[in-house]
């Protein structure tokens, strides 16, 4: 029998506005209201003074004509008769095609000077802490802006380019290669390749549960590279390559035909890539280090190579205490695109916020969407790496 | 019970503000005792700062002007430079009070934006610049080549109505300011750079070899540029628009910076009026009796400005053409003041 309370009795009662849970409950509401007033006083009056100013708004201007030209674009696009809302599309893919590529060369780049920082040899050691050292410390647009002029100025105009095999030239206004044309071969060829990467994965599967269970290894990456590669093959040696090559020829100002990756997406990857390595470098030395020395003594006392422990044992626990200033460096690396307004390459920003807004007028409504946009780039970026950060989290009793 | 009565207090206050709000432009720009003036910064013979730091250019001269018939002082204005994708911001938020910055007059500008264009400081049209190497004629033998343009411009959709009109393939360059557009048609990223035919002018003084350059023949649109100030405000409307006007009346008077003063005595009954010794023109505007002839002595009239800036006085020696007066066979017409 317990001093006290007896058994069965109720709480102390206490009158309703002085009970804790009731209180907090009302604190939050009035919160939320303040600030539902606070964002509605704030929007409303940004729509009165464009109505008393005569300012047009409302999303209308989606589905007018755009009347201008855009120099690269992944989708088509015509300047007479395309609208600001498929100028929109072309930005917004143009931004996702160069924080894409950005982000899977910042991230070779960085792993591997951050691990070459950790080397032995002291000349590559030296050379990783020299690169993070100088590149962290310039600012992006400037270094951005180098590699524009400097990626122009090395090259030669383009009545001289250089010009390489395979009907590659190279030259100030871009690499130009030939456009594969198909001529109606090609989707079984695809077809044949994809079903060559399906049955690779599953015997990749196949060979990781064989291993597990009597330890024999199967040579996974040559067995599925033939899957894919080897019935495509003989598709081709059978029915000919479906391909044809629309080879760039001189003009009498460009050269015309074929494909071309303009100088301004060349620096602004180059220049986002090397940046943002630097910072990836420093935050997988800094997961690297994070691995207790125990781990690594541990497997060269069981006989691994340095190589094989780094591999194996050592990057997987690091991944933890790396993947969450990952996802901050790739989120910072889509924002910093924002830059090629500075060297003319045709991102969102350039396209929306800069022509689209200029010709229409409505500040509020482009730059409101193109935020929206980047916050939703931002938004799947992080959700995508918290769900691999879980799945890498030690499972713990 | 004191944060209550505080937060009625602010919420009162800021009440208050949006009333005082209600001011006209002419009157906020007397007490503040500045004129906010958009122009350009990076065009010459337009709107430049020169190597002293003071602002030169046609647009700059306008806004003096505007300056010289409210204060009698031209150093009371503030220059704001703006590129062409901020510049009509700038406007509807009120950083500026007028927009004088190579600015075309177009339909869609004066009405969806909220702003009115209130004359023509500068009738223009667009034009190419190609490198003499080229061996190009004429704009329609600029097949498949690249262009380098600013943009946000009308020039960005002319040039694409242009080419697309004549069958023409068009591989364009934007860039977001004129410096840059002008650097890489320089390095030779691109085989032509368009812009208006007086900023050709104005921007091949920029090129490291400016001999190498042609300006081809073709004008491909009608360009009229003028200043432009916010809707709503029909006194300072008419302010900035009769600022031009007396520039333009007064060349055709003959009264110049040099002479105003004479002129002041003269007897002729329309010099009269326009100085002020007879009527309160003027004072109708809201600004003073002598308001014309501040701005001739202290800018000058609309000849004196062009040549100053622009024309055989100037580095850019541009022919007056169509901006001579209705006199002289060009399209410069003012109406009278009385």
């Amino acid at each position: 029998m317990s001093i006290g309370v007896p058994a069965g009795a109720a709480p102390g009662r206490v009158a309703f506005y002085n009970d804790p849970k009731v209180r907090s409950i009302a604190y939050q509401i009035a919160l939320c209201a303040i600030i539902a007033f606070l964002v509605y006083g704030a929007v409303d009056n940004a729509v009165v003074n464009m109505r008393r100013a005569h300012i047009t708004s409302g999303l209308g201007f989606w589905n007018n004509t755009a009347g201008f030209d855009i120099s690269q674009t992944l989708i088509r696009y015509d300047s007479q008769t395309s609208t600001y809302g498929r100028a929109f599309w072309v930005g917004l893919l143009n931004t996702l095609l160069v924080a894409g590529l950005g982000i899977v060369f910042a991230t070779i780049i960085g792993f591997i000077v951050g691990i070459g920082r950790l080397s032995k040899n002291w000349l590559v050691a030296r050379a990783c802490g020299g690169y993070v050292e100088t590149i962290r410390n310039i600012p992006l647009l400037l270094q951005l802006l180098f590699w524009y002029n400097g990626v122009l100025k090395a090259l030669p105009d383009v009545r001289d380019s250089y010009n390489l095999p395979l009907h590659i030239f190279l030259n100030n206004r871009g690499l130009m290669m030939p456009n594969p044309v198909g001529h109606g071969g090609e989707d079984a060829m695809w077809l044949l390749a994809l079903a060559g990467l399906a049955a690779a994965i599953a015997f990749r599967f196949w060979a990781r549960r064989r291993q597990e269970a009597t330890g024999r290894q199967a040579p996974v990456f040559l067995v599925g590279l033939g899957f894919v590669l080897v019935p495509a093959l003989i598709y081709v040696l059978i029915a000919g390559f479906p391909y044809t090559f629309d080879i760039p020829q001189r003009g009498r100002f460009n050269l015309t035909g074929g494909i071309s990756l303009a100088p301004e997406f060349v620096a602004l990857l180059l220049g986002l890539s090397i940046y943002t390595a630097a910072f990836i470098a420093e935050v997988v030395r800094a997961g690297i280090l994070a691995v207790s020395r125990g781990q690594s003594e541990a497997a060269y006392a069981l006989g691994l190579k340095p190589g094989v422990t780094l591999r194996l044992i050592v990057l997987p626990q690091a991944m933890r205490v790396i993947i969450p200033p990952l996802t901050s460096q790739y989120l910072n690396l889509t924002k910093n695109s924002t830059l090629a307004v500075a060297i003319g390459y045709p991102d969102l920003v350039q396209i929306f916020t800069g022509t689209v807004l200029n010709q229409t007028g409505q500040a509020v409504e482009v730059v409101a969407i193109t935020m929206a946009v980047y916050l939703t780039i931002s938004l799947v970026t992080s959700l995508a790496m918290n769900v691999y950060n879980a799945r890498m989290a030690l499972v713990e009793r | 019970m004191k944060r209550i009565a505080s937060t009625v207090a602010l919420v009162a206050v800021v009440f208050a503000c949006h009333a005082a709000l209600a001011q006209g432009t002419l009157q906020k720009v007397k007490d503040r005792g500045v004129l906010n003036c958009g122009a350009n910064g990076q065009l010459a013979g337009f709107g430049m700062p020169d190597a002293q730091g003071q602002w030169t250019g046609m647009d700059v001269d306008v806004c003096r002007a505007i300056a010289a018939a409210i204060f009698n002082d031209v150093s009371k204005i503030k220059f704001v430079p703006l590129s062409a994708k901020d510049r009509f911001t700038a406007l509807q938020s009120g950083e500026v009070d007028v927009l004088v910055r190579n600015t075309t007059w177009t339909s869609s500008r004066d009405s969806s934006l909220g702003i009115m264009f209130t004359g023509v400081d500068y009738y223009d049209g667009q034009g190419f610049m190609v490198r003499k190497s080229l061996k190009v004629n004429s704009a329609l033998e600029l097949n498949g080549a690249s262009v380098c343009v600013q943009q946000g411009t009308t020039t960005e959709l002319n040039l694409a109505d242009y080419f697309r009109s004549h069958n023409m393939q068009l591989k364009s360059v934007t860039f977001a300011t004129s410096d840059e557009a002008i650097k890489a048609y320089d390095a030779g990223r691109c085989d032509a750079y368009t812009t208006d035919a007086s900023g050709l002018y104005a921007e091949r003084l920029k090129l490291a070899n400016a001999d190498d350059h042609i300006v081809l023949p073709e004008i491909i649109s009608k360009e009229p540029l003028g200043p432009s100030v916010r809707q709503g405000d029909d006194q300072w409307f008419t302010v900035v628009k009769w600022v031009l006007f007396a520039m333009l009346d007064a060349e055709e008077f003959n009264i110049t910076s040099k002479n105003v003063n004479q002129m002041m005595t003269s007897t002729a009954p329309e010099i009269k009026r326009f100085v002020g010794t007879e009527g309160s023109y003027g004072e109708q505007l809201g600004l003073t009796k002598d308001w014309a002839v501040r701005i001739v002595k202290l800018v000058g009239n609309y000849g004196e400005v062009f040549d100053r800036n622009v024309g055989a006085g100037s580095p850019l020696k541009i022919d007056r053409g169509l901006n001579k007066l209705w006199t002289k066979g060009g399209i410069m017409y003012a109406p009278p003041v009385r």
